[in-house]
């Protein structure tokens, strides 16, 4: 049994409540949603906070709202939620796919989206896709809410815009037509953390040209999530297998791994242009096949 | 001997018995056949009883604080905060268990290892200090309050350059030590084997590494130290797979006269040779006991077991086979580098340092074998025993089939082809190999084309001819091992000079049930069942009418104990023996109830009768109610029906197998997907085949684990890279295929119920297998050898012509 230091623990009935307990509590207080970071984190004592403040239940985090323009998914929504749910399987298949490959059943049956997007670990899938989904995350403290981008959201690895006594509340994705998004992993075994993951989404004109195109990796130093030389290398193109190689040559040149017990940099380099192919390609035919069930749906 | 013509096993479907239980239930049988497990019912509801479950009353918790860097000269420990903690009731270091002769003890391997750090640090994670306190929590806080002073020093981690001129002396302890050398060991005939390769048509040649594993047993290593000052006695309470060689060697070490010492080993949530030897919690929790005046609970946690309990393997191999140009293979030899860690801790029988090594000439008929291993001293943990090598058979078994792999590679043959054309015959048997091994029994070929005819093995390189021409990468491996397990002969082999033999003692009681009393430990091989079934099937009576007793060294016969496959060798010959005895012993006892002749009596299962008159009998109840009766006995016959045999092993048994295994590789990303895996095994007589399917298919996946992901790695200055779960892979049911598996029945001719162990086969056949199939499916990029564990780096590495072994 790993045995972490001695912490004390709180359990919040509210959104309100909790960020009470935040105050209340101080700098050494950390919230605890799935705990499937944090917990294994503490048991190894590289980290240890004074006061745990648990959110599990805050239901009033764990949703799914979709309308015209936007899906809403609560923080506290599990993974396991993610992985089973229709709406998500039909927006943002990206979505399905990524939690397909984290981590095993009994971590998803417990992590959230908001502690995935919180613990900002630089391997973590569903960072990159929300990057990749330009997500909006919202923010609440005492004094209020504010939105921020993806972007704006994370600072560097496990560094994020959240303040100690703040709480991620909702992630917001904005929902476009002739969409369609991809996401593939390799790891070393099912449940490991990804060597290299890519995430794709684009959507695309009237013309079946690509319209907005956007590219994410995983797990390869960067700090966007994203790429920007083939995002730009494929807006207006006409999807093809050449584009989507061109694409994927910049995607590999532009990251910038690190070597380690999951593999040498020109591996993962490799990884991040062969799977910036694939996802490309799936992405685009899943947005080509929404397009024409949206067509076929127009009078 | 079961022909090809009647294949003897399903392959494939289960058969009816087990999709019905109740039917099975209808259907037990008395002595060998498919029959559930007698432990399981504990087992899958949770009450198995392991060694954490145990509370004695005032018992304290002892933790263990380690060593951060690998190689370090001890400067100064203070123990002062530690010791002020509220909780804690001592705080032990090296300096303390001096006095006692304690801050070193004896290796089984006859070098000697630090329990607790006096003058150096040797690697990150040894144990420097102990703290005994009133909880665990408390215990772990306080080694917090440990400050250590280390003078660091340059660490040894490349075993090749261990002995270069210049390189740091890691065991300076040891008096004139000048290098890092232990041992160096030879088997075969040199001469003989260089002149052979001398006139070969061809030679092949192929660094080979063996990495360094774990056995990640699910509960880790533990003890709890009982001693009471009153009567001096101490009940130690393990984890461990040798009671009774732990309480011999606690007897010699610690100076605590033997019958004081209770060793009890309660239910092991997995062994695979980590819980074989003694660590030195086990003995901070003697010592803490001792101190306290309380029993002491010390249980590491999963980083301290995969960073400082026994590793596996670390063999650096270079193999070279001689053949004629038509594929007949005429010698191999080799080479190897054997990484044994700071302290020589690995466990294997005294006269072989590189344990059974030396069966690396494999299943083939040879003219000449030679083999050279070199023990060195690294700074990584000590060990070396451990997942379910049989004494490094794994590491020979590997070497020999990747290097006929290569062999068939260069000759362009096909390897299955290649292997039955150099098979051992069966007539040859029993077979004197060239470095010393009698084989004893083997049928090779039935076994090899069985395996092919279950896998199709034709159909299959079809498929592979049709793929190849698309781009697609798929492999077919193929594996034939030889293993010897079984040790002793006690004349032979011993561990620290106790002979490896086993005891068994067989007691009838009044109303016919019985006990049987076994000095090895079960750590989830079956015993309880396994062992039932063979009194079952010498005496008749039924499995669950005898209850099995083992892992307490108060209640339990003499032996060595469970590793290298020797429990149904060595123990299974001790109670068939004595099953025999108790039943020569019923005849006599029958002949005075029956009013015959002894020599006129008849056995049938559970029954002894008069010969021509078979309604004239008694069954074995009613003999041990006579025995225990007021019958007036036979002379020299007493009153029980009991018996007591410690089986000396004449020769070592030796099981085989034919492995296939069919593998895809993604060639975009280098991902190994094992598809299909073909077993087929032959252990001799099958005493419960339900058994011995479970232990092939935990073996098929600990193959698994090392040909694709297992790795204990270090970086330069000596950190330990597989510490935990998150670095430290083991393959999950998502990784293995369904196992097809098949057998062929060769008994062991020397053995009283023809058994040969099942224990460790798969995992030594599985892995070269595995590899086998991936070379196989890279092969027309010109891949002859990729290195284990395949992971998609290496393979792809391997695909772009740039494999790096991983040490």
């Amino acid at each position: 049994m790993q045995i972490p230091a001695a912490f004390d623990y709180a359990r919040a009935d509210s959104v309100e409540h909790a960020l009470e307990l935040l105050e209340q509590h101080g700098p050494e207080s950390r919230l605890i949603a799935g705990g499937h970071s944090l917990l294994p984190m503490m048991k190894l004592r590289l980290a240890r906070p004074e006061w745990l403040v648990d959110i599990n239940d805050l239901h009033e985090l764990d949703f799914i709202s979709e309308d015209a323009e936007v899906l809403r998914i609560g923080a506290l929504t599990r993974h396991a939620t993610l992985l089973e749910s229709d709406v998500i399987a039909r927006l943002f298949a990206i979505i399905t796919d990524a939690e397909h490959v984290i981590a095993d059943p009994v971590v998803r049956n417990r992590g959230t989206i908001g502690g995935s997007l919180c613990q900002a670990d630089p391997a973590e899938d569903l960072s990159t896709v929300c990057h990749v989904l330009s997500a909006e995350v919202v923010i609440r403290g005492r004094s209020g809410e504010r939105t921020l981008s993806m972007a704006d959201l994370h600072r560097g690895p496990y560094e994020t815009a959240v303040a100690q006594d703040e709480i991620l509340t909702e992630i917001r994705l904005p929902v476009r037509p002739r969409f369609g998004s991809a996401y593939e992993k390799v790891e070393r075994r099912v449940g490991d953390w990804a060597i290299v993951a890519a995430g794709a989404a684009v959507s695309l004109a009237g013309d079946g040209s690509i319209e907005q195109a956007r590219v994410g990796l995983t797990a390869v130093g960067l700090d966007s999530g994203t790429v920007t030389r083939a995002e730009e290398a494929l807006r207006g193109g006409r999807p093809s297998e050449e584009l989507f190689v061109e694409a994927a040559r910049l995607a590999g040149e532009d990251c910038s791994p690190d070597s380690d017990q999951r593999g040498p940099v020109d591996y993962k380099r490799h990884l991040a242009d062969e799977l910036t192919r694939r996802v490309l390609r799936r992405a685009c035919r899943r947005a080509a096949e929404q397009g024409a069930e949206q067509t076929c749906r127009l009078p | 001997m079961t022909t090809l013509d009647e294949p003897p096993v399903p392959a494939g479907p289960v058969d009816e018995r087990e999709r019905n239980p109740a039917a099975a239930a209808e259907d037990r049988p008395i002595g060998f056949g498919r029959l559930q497990r007698k432990e399981d019912p504990r087992f899958v509801r949770g009450k198995g009883h392991y060694l954490d479950d145990i509370t004695l009353p005032g018992m304290l918790h002892g933790a263990v604080l380690r060593s951060p860097v690998a190689h370090a000269r001890l400067v100064s420990i203070d123990t002062t905060a530690a010791a002020a903690h509220p909780k804690v009731r001592a705080v032990i270091t090296g300096k303390d268990l001096e006095p006692l002769n304690l801050a070193w003890a004896p290796t089984l391997s006859a070098d000697v290892q630090a329990v607790l750090a006096t003058d150096k640090v040797r690697f990150q994670g040894q144990e420097v200090a102990f703290v005994v306190a009133e909880d665990r929590y408390a215990a772990r806080d306080a080694l917090e309050l440990i400050k250590v002073e280390y003078d660091v020093l340059p660490p040894v981690m490349d075993a090749r350059k261990a002995l270069d001129p210049g390189m740091p002396v890691i065991r300076d302890d040891l008096e004139g030590r000048t290098d890092n050398h232990i041992f160096d060991w030879e088997a075969g005939d040199s001469a003989a084997t260089d002149a052979v390769f001398a006139r070969a048509d061809v030679v092949v040649s192929q660094d080979v590494v063996y990495p360094r594993v774990h056995p990640a047993p699910m509960e880790t290593c533990g003890a709890i130290a009982d001693y009471d000052p009153i009567d001096g006695k101490l009940t130690l309470y393990e984890t461990t797979q040798a009671p009774h060689a732990h309480r011999t060697l606690y007897a010699l070490v610690a100076g605590i006269p033997e019958h004081k010492i209770r060793v009890i080993s309660p239910d092991i949530g997995g062994g695979f040779g980590n819980k074989v030897g003694i660590y030195p919690g086990y003995v901070c929790a003697v010592v803490g006991s001792i101190v306290t005046g309380k029993p002491v609970k010390w249980v590491e946690d999963r980083s301290e077991n995969l960073m400082s309990t026994s590793f596996a393997r670390d063999y650096l191999m270079r193999g070279e086979v001689a053949a004629t140009s038509d594929g007949r293979i005429l010698a191999v030899r080799t080479t190897v580098i054997a990484d044994h860690g700071a302290f020589n801790a690995t466990a294997q029988p005294t006269k072989y340092p590189a344990g059974f090594f030396h069966i690396f000439t494999g299943s083939y008929d040879l003219e000449a074998a030679h083999c050279k291993v070199t023990g060195v001293y690294t700074n990584k943990a000590p060990g070396g025993v451990a997942y379910a090598c049989s004494f490094r058979v794994t590491e020979a078994v590997y070497l020999v089939e990747r290097m006929v792999d290569v062999l068939a590679q260069k000759l362009a043959m096909d390897p299955a082809e290649l292997r039955l054309k150099n098979f051992i015959r069966p007539e040859q048997f029993p077979y004197q190999n060239k470095t010393g091994w009698e084989y004893d029994s083997g049928e090779y070929e039935t076994a090899m084309r069985l395996s092919m005819k279950i896998a199709g093995y034709d159909e299959l390189r079809r498929e592979q001819a049709d793929k190849r021409a698309r781009g697609e990468l798929m492999g077919i491996g193929v594996s034939f091992f030889t293993e010897t397990v079984g040790a002793g002969p006690r004349r032979h082999m011993d561990i620290v000079g106790l002979g490896m033999a086993d005891g068994a003692e067989v007691r009838v009681h009044p109303t016919g049930k019985a006990v049987v009393r076994l000095s090895v430990q079960s750590q989830g091989q079956g015993h309880e069942t396994t062992f039932a079934q063979i009194v079952a099937e010498e005496l008749g009576i039924p499995p669950e009418s005898i209850e099995v007793v083992h892992g307490d060294t108060d209640q339990t016969p003499f032996g060595l104990g469970t590793y290298g496959s020797r429990s149904t060798p060595v123990s299974g010959g001790a109670v068939a023996l004595a099953s025999r005895k108790v039943r020569d012993k019923a005849r006599m006892i029958a002949s005075v109830m029956l009013e015959a002749r002894p020599d006129d009596l008849e056995w049938e299962k559970g029954r002894w009768f008069v010969r021509g008159d078979p309604e004239q009998g008694k069954t074995i109840s009613e003999i041990a109610l006579g025995a225990h009766g007021t019958l007036e006995l036979p002379e020299g016959v007493d009153g029980n029906l009991d018996a007591e045999v410690t089986y000396d092993p004449p020769n070592l048994t030796f099981p085989f197998g034919a492995y296939i295994c069919v593998v895809d590789i993604d060639p975009g990303t280098g991902v190994v997907k094992v598809r299909r895996f073909i077993a087929v095994d032959d252990c001799g007589t099958r005493i419960n085949p339900m058994i011995i399917e479970g232990q092939v298919h935990g073996g098929l996946t600990d193959g698994v684990g090392m040909a694709l992901m297992e790795f204990i790695g270090f970086d330069e200055d000596g950190n330990c890279l597989g510490g935990s779960f998150m670095d430290y892979l083991i393959p999950t049911s998502m990784e293995v295929p369904d196992w097809e598996t098949g057998y062929t029945v060769t008994p062991s001719p020397h053995h009283p119920i023809g058994a040969k162990g099942i224990g460790e086969s798969a995992t030594v056949g599985s892995p070269p297998a595995i590899v086998n199939a991936i070379v196989d499916a890279l092969q027309p990029m010109g891949v002859v050898h990729v290195d284990m564990p395949c992971t998609p780096a290496r393979v792809w590495a391997a695909m772009q012509g740039r494999a790096q072994p991983p040490v």
